[in-house]
């Protein structure tokens, strides 16, 4: 009964029950009256996820891993527990942006760029082939076993394929057919699939029914309850092993971890279930029931997995036939027609829901992120420029429909035979999972940048392709196998299979464990080491604090720009159809109170408006692009930039403000911190100084108190005795009165007190004064002098009597260290230049280069030549040196030891103009 | 046999007028008017007791103290210390280097003598 044309037509009138179901579902949501707004059916459109792979994957995983099937549905289970969290989150950023793909979200995040978009569609579509190809190779086995009936026979190709006569190839065309019809058959391209959904949530149900009936057949028609197979199963020693935990699965628990992982991710980022669970929900509410009733599907989906393959091993016991076809294989065995054709119907419908739902989604994503941003970037196009180009839009995405289903065919081709069902499958959720770094990072980091999104995508894309892909082709002989074995160009290291030495884990956990290294370390190194762009920013915030916004949406959205409201409904028209333009432009005016559309302003708002109904129909990026041609934006102002300056920008600009602070507080801080020291030198030479002068004056009180104690207790001295003590004592008292005479006197002239005197002098009088007033004192030390004076020196400007100070302390400097009797000492007096000089030299001890320097500073002497004993207060050069200094003028010495010392000093010249005019005032 | 005072000052007024006050008293005296000197006049002279002013040119008067404790056979000789400066630590360090008294100039004339017999008599020797 089971001939071809049955099986043929029996598949087609379920295609057509898919449609009617389809249609009464657009016309309800035409008519305002949604069937698939409810929570019913929203949990039945996402168990899309239970596809071809798990209707006949599990059962063949099932008998040859045991219990190793069952991480693929444990994953969903787990993940749909942060579902009111992760993709709520997702439902209200996609409403409030009208997102139409997974590109076009994880697009939008980043600054809605173009790129990005383009690289996740390009991942997705890639990595997705293989699952639609499982898709083909489950529904044409099924069909060219069915063609069998009742001979179970296993579907082999052999030598040259022939593609017009192959099945599967027929399936891929006739699948590309339904997709279409499904999924393009309205011209308004931003509106929800509602007839889809509806008809996905039936066949849902089908494949349920399905797979329950051949679980009841075989658990209680062929054999006695699950007990009678488990105990049958255990008899036999290879299917006892399968029922032990973690059994037969290569890597055991690092396995189960990474698939759970894997399914988890998948669950949300499979461009499918991102369309079913986000573009297509209604009602963020509905997740909740979701929450409890998909979980339950999915084990109504597994509870009788086991019983079937157990069933399936026992009843084929030599191996014969392929464990991924007992499902079918079974009822056939037992000649059960209308089981065997529900089973084919169920699996039909599980391949078919999968391809419609997911070559949709590619093809939304294909069209809107990767062809439609380089069509309007192609000038010579025109695109901007044309009427009407919706129906463009509807015929790229059917194009794309048919390439995604031939790129399934041909992997097929390439690659089918290599694996089994459940391994090309996981292939395919290795490729999605690149996604959940960008997409959960784009939720809950703001920090996330789009280059960070774009290294992280492309190097774990890459990975994957290396590890995963690559393999495939290799196995199915498509390029030399050679690679697997000993590596790219010999390097052994380099090995797709075990990358870095990393082997003894399955191909999908090694895989996920360098690609989600690879991808995660990209992506927050590159985000965390770059910056973010302005734009970037507010994107990345309102992503993340969606749920925290108030419900109105994109309120941080500024626009500064003018435009006509009828240039902005003719480009929607262009995109959605003029009469779809029309319409919603007159709902937006009647929103507003207003009677025509044309009564609207191009304000921000309308702008606005217009972006978010172009996104629904060619993403955000493309939409802001397209704006951008019609609205001239003004650039931005400087309070503009200040006030959208991100938060970073701002804590880095603090920061830096800060930092200068910290350096201008150091600098003050050195600059006391000098202040304070030189304050404390002085201190220090004060107190010195003061230290210094009273031993100083110490000294002749210690000889006139104790010469006069002397004095007073003897009284039985002799004359001559008395008389030198008494000498002494007045010797003494004079040192004294002239010690503190010179520290008064230094004092004044350092604390600026002093009483200068200024007036034209003569130095030739002063000299010839000078000698006259100490050539007592030469005579006594029987020291010759001589003078040395020009016919005529110019005038200088100073005191009088410290100039003669100055000379008088010289010369006496000069008698004391001369020789005793043989001492000469020559004065000289000269002009040189603008300065007049004054030398006094005398044929005395010297003073060696060491102690030059320091005979004018206070209290530095050198000893007398006879007694080692300096004489005088130590003051006198200090204060001579201050003197000259004060006139402009110059004190030094020039000496070697026993050559005798040549004291000299300068004093400015008068101005010998002034002095003439002064002679002719007088 | 009279005490041996040696004089180290280098002050000729003061030199004058401890010479006159140990010959009073009936002392023997020798003069040094530097440290070198100083410690040159205690081997050859073997005083009984030194005069020391603490600021002798060369080889200060601490300097010269420190030398004579370190030789034991001098371990009899008192040292008198003089100083221009009277601060507390002068006196302390004075002590610290081995001297047996201070005095700060200007100095009492009839304490002088009485400390200089008061630390005779504490080493009859």
């Amino acid at each position: 009964m089971l001939q071809g044309w049955v099986i043929v037509a029996a598949s087609f009138a379920y295609i057509g029950l898919l449609f009617a179901i389809a249609y009464y579902g657009d016309k309800r949501a035409e008519a305002g009256r949604s069937v698939i707004a409810n929570p019913w059916i929203y949990s039945l459109s996402l168990a899309v996820y239970a596809t071809a792979w798990t209707f006949y994957g599990s059962v063949g995983r099932a008998a040859s891993d045991g219990v190793g099937f069952l991480p693929i549905y444990l994953g969903p289970t787990l993940m749909i527990v942060l579902w009111w969290f992760v993709v709520r989150k997702m439902i209200r950023i996609a409403k409030t942006n009208r997102i139409t793909s997974l590109a076009d979200f994880i697009a939008s995040r980043y600054g809605r760029s173009a790129l990005l978009g383009g690289l996740v569609t390009v991942i997705a579509v890639i990595g997705i082939l293989p699952y639609i190809s499982l898709q083909l190779k489950a529904v044409s086995n099924s069909f060219q076993i069915l063609l069998q009936y009742p001979e179970i026979v296993m579907p082999q190709r052999t030598g040259e394929l022939d593609v017009m006569k192959d099945t599967a190839f027929y399936v891929a065309l006739f699948m590309a057919m339904f997709t279409i019809a499904f999924g393009t058959r309205h011209l308004d391209a931003a509106e929800r699939h509602e007839g889809m959904v509806a008809a996905i949530a039936f066949e849902s149900l089908v494949k349920l029914v399905a797979f329950l009936a051949v679980g009841l057949f075989v658990t209680f028609w062929i054999y006695d309850g699950v007990g009678d197979i488990f105990s049958r199963a255990a008899r036999q020693a290879d299917l006892r092993a399968l029922m032990a935990p973690f059994g037969g699965a290569a890597g055991g628990y690092a396995s189960w971890v990474w698939l759970m992982v894997l399914s988890m991710l998948a669950i949300v980022f499979l461009p499918r279930q991102f369309q079913v669970a986000v573009i297509e929900n209604v009602d963020e509410k509905h997740v909740k029931r979701a929450m409890w009733l998909f979980p339950l599907y999915m084990l109504a989906m597994n509870v009788f997995v086991l019983p079937v393959a157990f069933g399936g091993l026992l009843l084929f016991p030599l191996g014969t036939v392929d464990a991924d076809t007992f499902v079918l294989t079974i009822p056939m065995a037992h000649k059960a027609e209308v089981l065997t054709l529900l089973v084919f119907i169920g699996g039909l419908s599980a391949a078919t829901g999968m391809v419609i739902v997911e070559t949709i989604a590619l093809s939304t994503m294909v069209c809107n992120d990767l062809v439609m941003p380089v069509l309007l970037r192609i000038k010579a196009l025109r695109l901007t420029e044309q009427r009407d180009i919706s129906s463009l839009l509807l015929d790229i995405r059917r194009a794309a429909i048919i390439a995604i289903l031939m790129g399934g065919y041909f992997y097929y081709l390439l690659a089918g035979e290599a694996y089994a069902l459940v391994a090309i499958g996981l292939v395919s959720f290795a490729a999605v999972a690149q996604f959940a770094p960008a997409m959960l990072g784009g939720l809950y980091w703001k920090g996330g940048t789009r280059a960070g999104a774009l290294a992280g995508l492309a190097g774990g894309f890459l990975i994957w392709m290396y590890t995963l892909l690559v393999p495939a082709f290799a196995r199915s002989g498509w390029i030399g196998s050679e690679i697997l074995s000993r590596g790219p160009w010999g390097i052994e290291l380099l090995r797709p299979t075990e990358l870095f030495g990393l082997s003894g884990l399955d191909s999908t956990t090694h895989a996920m464990i360098w690609s989600m290294l690879v991808n995660v370390g990209l992506y927050v190194g590159v985000s965390v080491l770059g910056r973010q762009a302005a734009a970037e920013h507010a994107q990345a915030t309102l992503f993340v604090d969606v749920l925290r916004q108030a419900t109105e949406p994109r309120a941080g959205s500024r626009w500064r720009g003018t435009i006509s409201a009828s240039s902005l409904q003719t480009l929607l028209g262009r995109f959605v159809g003029p009469a779809r333009a029309a319409e919603l432009f007159s709902t937006y005016a009647r929103e507003r109170g207003f009677e025509h559309a044309e009564q609207l302003e191009g304000d921000g708002e309308l702008v606005r408006y217009v972006e978010l109904h172009l996104a629904g129909a060619i993403g955000g990026a493309s939409a802001r692009a397209m704006v951008a041609t019609i609205v001239e934006e003004e650039p931005l102002g400087i309070e503009e930039v200040m006030t959208i300056l991100d938060e970073a920008s701002q804590v880095i600009a603090y920061s830096h403000r800060l930092e200068e602070q910290q350096r201008e507080l150091e600098a003050a801080k050195r600059g006391l911190e000098a202040a304070n020291e030189r304050l404390r030198e002085l201190d220090r030479l004060k107190d010195e100084f003061v230290s210094t002068v009273t031993h100083e004056l110490r000294t002749p009180l210690t000889s006139i108190r104790a010469f006069s104690e002397i004095l007073h207790d003897n009284a039985d001295l002799e004359a001559e005795e008395r008389q030198r003590f008494l000498g002494l004592v007045i010797k003494e008292s004079e040192r004294l009165t002239r010690l503190i005479n010179q520290v008064l006197d230094l004092a004044k002239i350092e604390s600026g007190v002093a009483d200068w005197q200024s007036a034209r002098i003569d130095l030739r009088e002063i000299v010839t004064e000078a000698v006259g007033a100490t050539s007592a004192i030469f005579r006594a030390r029987g020291v010759s002098v001589e003078t040395c004076l020009p016919a005529a020196v110019p005038e200088v400007v100073a005191d009088r009597d410290r100039v003669m100070q100055v000379l008088l302390n010289l010369l006496s400097n000069a008698a004391k260290f001369s020789p005793a009797g043989t001492g000469r000492v020559r004065v000289s007096l000269g002009a040189e230049g603008r300065e007049v000089r004054v030398d006094v030299q005398d044929n005395g001890i010297g003073i060696d280069a060491a102690h030059q320097a320091v005979i004018f500073e206070k209290f530095r002497q050198v000893g007398d030549p006879l007694t080692n004993k300096p004489s005088g207060t130590g003051l006198g050069l200090a204060i001579c040196r201050r003197i000259v200094d004060h006139f402009g003028g110059r004190l030094w010495v020039e000496s070697e030891p026993e050559r005798g010392a040549l004291f000299s000093f300068t004093l400015p010249a008068a101005d010998p103009v002034e002095a003439g005019l002064e002679a002719a005032a007088a | 046999m009279s005490a041996r005072i040696l004089i180290a000052e280098d002050e000729p007024s003061i030199v004058a007028s401890l010479d006159f006050l140990m010959r009073r008293c009936g002392f023997d005296t020798r003069l040094a008017s530097d440290g070198t000197s100083a410690l040159e006049q205690v081997a050859d002279f073997r005083p009984d007791l030194v005069i020391l002013d603490v600021m002798l040119p060369g080889r200060s008067g601490l300097d010269v103290c420190r030398a004579i404790r370190e030789r034991p056979e001098w371990g009899s000789i008192r040292v008198l210390m003089l100083t221009a400066r009277g601060g507390s630590a002068d006196i302390t360090t004075g002590l610290g280097a081995g001297a047996d008294d201070y005095m700060t100039k200007p100095f009492a004339t009839r304490e002088l003598v009485a400390r200089v017999r008061s630390l005779l008599q504490a080493n009859p020797a």
